[in-house]
């Protein structure tokens, strides 16, 4: 803010309610300064550490690059795709994108037999599993702004995942429906957080915490169902949580009018944690037996609800998906990313919104498309550098509760393609390749 | 390039014609009277004792938007059924329940369907409609935007504006959604269901609005008359599935005080009390009701025996039910203070006494209400049966001795409470043209589709006549799509993209103001992104948006 305010107001653009991606809140509410001579970015107003990270990247333009080797965008486009013809088990990876550049993936990966699969596919699963096994009763960002009268978080401090949670959804001005903000019940249940000021009532009325390790949210989420359900437990504590506060909670949950049952996919990192997610909603439903209350999954990086929608829908599968068997195929074990990057012969690894996010150390052939300021530590076969989506180029995201989506739109100049167009130059190489094959001429571009 | 189709026997309802042997000639994608003198005819088809009409249009379809994707993520056991491989033409996908969007567009099209209707667009969630019908090839689609439980519209009500005012945020909604319709799904008890109200009768009052059902389906009646959109309020009545519903849907009927309704999946809005385990069939009640009813129009939602899944807005019902899921497991959720919605898998058995009963039940329906204008052929996709089951649908419609056979394998207590047997009527090609095109344009309002007069888009069937009406629908001989043939003999040949239709009713711009306040205050998404753009829809150059003309706002009419 300070640093625009000293610049001359005419060097640089004032852009509003722009789309952040950085996380699955999808703040859209973004004021952006554009530096009119360097097209450089910096966020004005309503942003947050995580979307200057995504926003405030210096614009680079690099060349493509084919083993290191500086070349032409279309010498690249004629390497990656001779190396994904060449491929028996392609499989495509990262995914950090957008709806609009995932339909031209599962395009071409229907094309050429793929094996999808999104960066963020593990905690993904665990929330997927959920939704195939036993469902679940959920609601969304707005909804949680104007009802919710107590917010358990369970095992997340819910702003490393969504940094303006709080700051949107909870510590609001007003509702809509009478109730005064400040006075909301926010609990932490397991988990253990160094700074919870934030959850604190604007009033200073701090949140209560429950901590315990994370290995130990099985039983603890386990027994808080049990309490709930009225079944009383010959323990007096849980997870080293007394039983009187647990019993409390249980009834505070049961008390209250809306309650959101919080969890973070990615953090409940240890094996089957869909169960303890399992438990979370199985909270949830027996509380709606006589009262209300909604589970909200929270989290969402680098387009991963958008990813997963646009499977949905497009093959009729979440991620992990496989079009190798010519229809779309799901396995959430075989097509898990362990066991894929064990069977793949040829890797293309899409990453437009975060450099950081680079293909993880392997021996097998890797093409990248990915964001303008990526770095190697193992440099890939082929390098593409693409725009990303809402900076370079327009696109649409998913928010994490799967329901909201929002047009992003470029904010500056860009010569960079989106994944989109790539897709496209790849498809139509992939299609001369192919004319030429059936007229006896695919030799020719053999090597 | 102009086309002539020679020689077939036409139904086109909208024009008065059953079954006469006629020529029709397309030239750029429309239906023209005659050639020109000089012009030549590019191409022929001979369609001598064929059956042509124009493409069927499904009017009430649940294709896109989140609880269609939420069905589609948890039915992983029923895609694995029912793999759809790549071809050279289409593209991969899955089938049979709540199939992929691609498989969609390319099965509805084999079946002779040129376009389908999502009835339940959440303005907030229209965008995810939009880009997944965008993703549904061939077909032309559209959508009714869910109204009614939506906070800004009920506090409109609590605080007693201008109807005016409301109509104004009607058009507002048409807009931003991209809608042709306005629907509303169990008017006002999504919402009661946020404050833990599980039941709303047609005269209870929500718990914080003061506001009845009644209320609210008086107003959005009223609006969309006044704004002089051709499609009536489509009405997914209060207390769907609960014995004894009859009377709410029949005391539904007169809450518009005479303002065109359109009741879906009515069916499921037509049981009674009767019998020793207190269901029945009200099936008489309700077809006499429509009979009478000049203002009051309904789709069925059929049910067939087998695998679906039930997807729909209304939360509070979807709750109740959700101990009967099959497989046992169900989605419900509530919506950005918009609305909410609910997906629960379902087995429909023959031998199942109620099962069966809804059965006949919606086979009463449509056999005993008179005017095929009136009523119309769905199974509430996916809710009653997945779409691809139609063309058995219609022989059940077309066939009285294949109906009662099916009647008889049924439930034997559900046979002693139906009369269906005792009905003799059959349907004729004729009327179900009606159903399926001619009445199914005219109610959502698209001038220039569901019939074959000079101007007309080329959307045509073309089937082979056969004593098994099954087969018969299953599998056309040709499907015409704006002129191009898409399918031949059941199987998609050229893989092309339908139009998004919409309509735009003049509006007081001046509405936003309110409406922004209201979403920077409460909302946690800016006003102007709820808005879909036509550029989203035409994205890639694989959409178009045709706006359907309206027939004018109304000055107040009460
Ligand atoms: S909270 Fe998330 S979406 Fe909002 S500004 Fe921060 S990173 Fe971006
Ligand atoms: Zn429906």
């Amino acid at each position: 803010m300070v640093n625009f305010v000293g610049s001359s107001l005419l060097d640089s653009v004032r852009i509003k309610d722009v789309t952040c991606t950085a996380c699955g809140m999808l703040c859209d509410d973004l004021v952006v300064a554009r530096a009119l001579n360097s097209n450089t970015l910096s966020v004005v107003e309503h942003g947050c550490s995580r979307s200057a990270v995504l926003l405030e990247q210096p614009p680079a333009y690099p060349s493509a690059r084919v083993h290191g080797k500086e070349v032409d965008h279309a010498s690249a486009i004629q390497a990656a795709t001779a190396l994904l013809q060449q491929a028996k088990q392609p499989l495509i990876a990262g995914l950090g994108t957008e709806v609009q550049g995932m339909r031209a993936v599962l395009r071409l990966a229907d094309h050429i037999g793929a094996t999808l699969d999104h960066m963020n596919s593990a905690a993904m699963l665990r929330n997927t599993l959920v939704v195939q096994q036993s469902g679940w009763q959920v609601t969304t960002l707005t909804e949680v702004r104007n009802r919710a009268d107590l917010i358990v978080a369970i095992g997340t401090d819910i702003v490393s995942v969504l940094p303006r949670f709080f700051e949107r959804c909870v510590w609001v001005e007003a509702t809509l429906f009478d109730q005064a903000p400040a006075q909301r019940d926010i609990v932490f249940l397991g988990g253990r957080h160094d700074d919870l000021s934030f959850a604190s009532s604007p009033d200073g009325r701090p949140a209560q915490v429950l901590p315990c390790d994370m290995e130990q949210i099985p039983e603890l989420v386990a027994a808080l169902r049990a309490l709930v359900t009225g079944r009383s437990l010959p323990v007096d504590q849980v997870a080293g949580i007394a039983m009187q506060d647990l019993q409390q909670l249980a009834q505070r949950l049961r008390e209250a009018r809306y309650s959101v049952l919080a969890w973070s996919a990615a953090s409940l990192d240890y094996p089957h944690a869909e169960l303890s997610i399992a438990n979370i909603t199985g909270i949830v439903s027996q509380l709606n037996q006589t009262t209300r209350s909604a589970g909200l999954p929270v989290g969402g990086s680098n387009g991963d609800s958008s990813v997963n929608q646009t499977s949905v829908w497009t093959s009729g599968y979440p991620l992990p998906n496989s079009y190798a068997r010519q229809h779309p195929d799901y396995d959430p074990w075989q097509h898990s990313s362990a066991q894929q990057a064990a069977h793949a012969d040829a890797v293309l690894w899409i990453s437009s919104l975060d450099p950081s996010r680079r293909p993880p150390p392997s021996d097998t052939t890797t093409i990248v498309l990915g964001h303008a300021a990526m770095q190697f530590e193992q440099e890939p076969a082929v390098y593409i550098p693409i725009g990303t989506p809402g900076v370079d180029h327009s696109g649409t995201a998913f928010r994490c509760d799967s329901v909201v989506s929002l047009p992003l739109k470029p904010l500056r100049p860009s010569p960079l393609p989106s994944l989109s167009r790539v897709i496209l130059d790849i498809e139509a190489a992939l299609d001369i390749e192919a004319a030429l094959h059936a007229s006896g001429k695919g030799d020719a571009h053999a090597d | 390039m102009l086309t002539k189709l020679t020689g077939g026997r036409v139904y086109d309802p909208a024009h008065g014609i059953d079954g006469q042997v006629m020529d029709l000639y397309i030239r750029d994608g429309r239906l023209i009277a005659r050639p020109r003198d000089d012009e030549k005819v590019s191409k022929e088809y001979d369609l001598r004792g064929k059956v042509v009409m124009a493409g069927a249009i499904d009017m009430h379809t649940h294709i896109g938007g989140g609880k269609v994707n939420i069905a589609r993520m948890m039915l992983p056991e029923d895609h694995r059924a029912d793999p759809v491989a790549h071809s050279e033409l289409c593209r991969a996908g899955c089938g049979h329940v709540a199939p992929s969007t691609l498989t969609t567009g390319y099965r509805y099209a084999e079946m002779g369907y040129t376009a389908g209707f999502e009835p339940a667009i959440l303005p907030v969630n229209a965008r995810q409609a939009h880009l997944e019908m965008g993703d549904t090839p061939i077909i032309d689609k559209g959508g009714y935007a869910m109204l009614g439980s939506d906070d800004y519209f009920l506090r409109m009500l609590t605080a007693k504006k201008d109807q005016n005012a409301i109509n104004d945020y009607v058009a507002w909604t048409l807009h931003a959604s991209q809608a042709i319709g306005i629907k509303v799904v169990n008017p006002g008890g999504i919402s009661a269901f946020k404050f833990n109200q599980r039941a709303l009768d047609l005269d209870a009052q929500h718990a914080y609005y003061q506001v009845s059902p009644r209320d609210v389906l008086k107003s959005l009646s009223r609006a969309v008359h006044e704004l002089g959109i051709a499609h009536p309020l489509h009405v997914h009545a209060n207390n769907l599935g609960v014995p004894g519903n009859l009377d709410t849907t029949l005391k539904t009927m007169g809450a518009s005080e005479g303002y065109p309704l359109h009741l879906t999946h009515i069916q499921f809005h037509s049981y009674g009390t009767e019998g020793d385990r207190k269901f029945s069939s009200g099936a008489a009640a309700i077809a006499e009701a429509i009979n009478q009813h000049q203002h009051i129009s309904a789709d069925v939602g059929q049910i067939l025996f087998g695998q679906t899944v039930t997807a729909s807005g209304d939360s509070m019902r979807q709750h109740a039910n959700a101990g009967l899921a099959n497989p046992s497991k169900s989605v419900i959720m509530d919506i950005e203070c918009d609305a909410g919605c609910g997906v629960v898998p379902f087995k429909y058995r023959d031998q199942n006494f109620v099962n069966a009963l809804q059965w006949a039940i919606g086979l009463e329906i449509f056999l005993l209400v008179d005017d095929p204008w009136r009523i119309f052929l769905t199974t509430d996709h996916p809710n009653g049966a997945p779409f691809t089951s139609y063309p058995h649908l219609i022989r059940l419609l077309m066939d009285k001795s294949f109906r009662n056979d099916m009647f008889t394998k049924l439930n034997l207590d559900a046979q002693a409470m139906s009369t269906l047997a005792n009905i003799n009527r059959e349907y004729s090609l004729y009327e179900i043209a009606i159903m399926t095109r001619a009445g199914a344009a005219k109610l959502v309002g698209l001038h220039d589709r569901g019939h074959l007069g000079v101007g007309a888009a080329a959307d045509i069937t073309v089937y082979t006549e056969d004593a098994d009406r099954e087969k018969m629908f299953s599998k056309p001989d040709y499907v015409f799509k704006d002129g191009t043939l898409v399918v031949r003999n059941g199987q998609v040949v050229q893989v092309t993209w339908g139009s998004t239709h919409t309509v735009r009713p003049e509006f007081d711009r001046s509405v936003e103001q309110d409406l922004r306040a209201h979403f920077d205050r409460y909302h946690t998404m800016k006003l102007d992104h709820v808005k879909v753009s036509d550029d989203e829809i035409a994205e890639g150059g694989r959409g178009r948006v045709q706006v359907q003309p309206c027939l004018g706002r109304r000055e107040k009419t009460r």
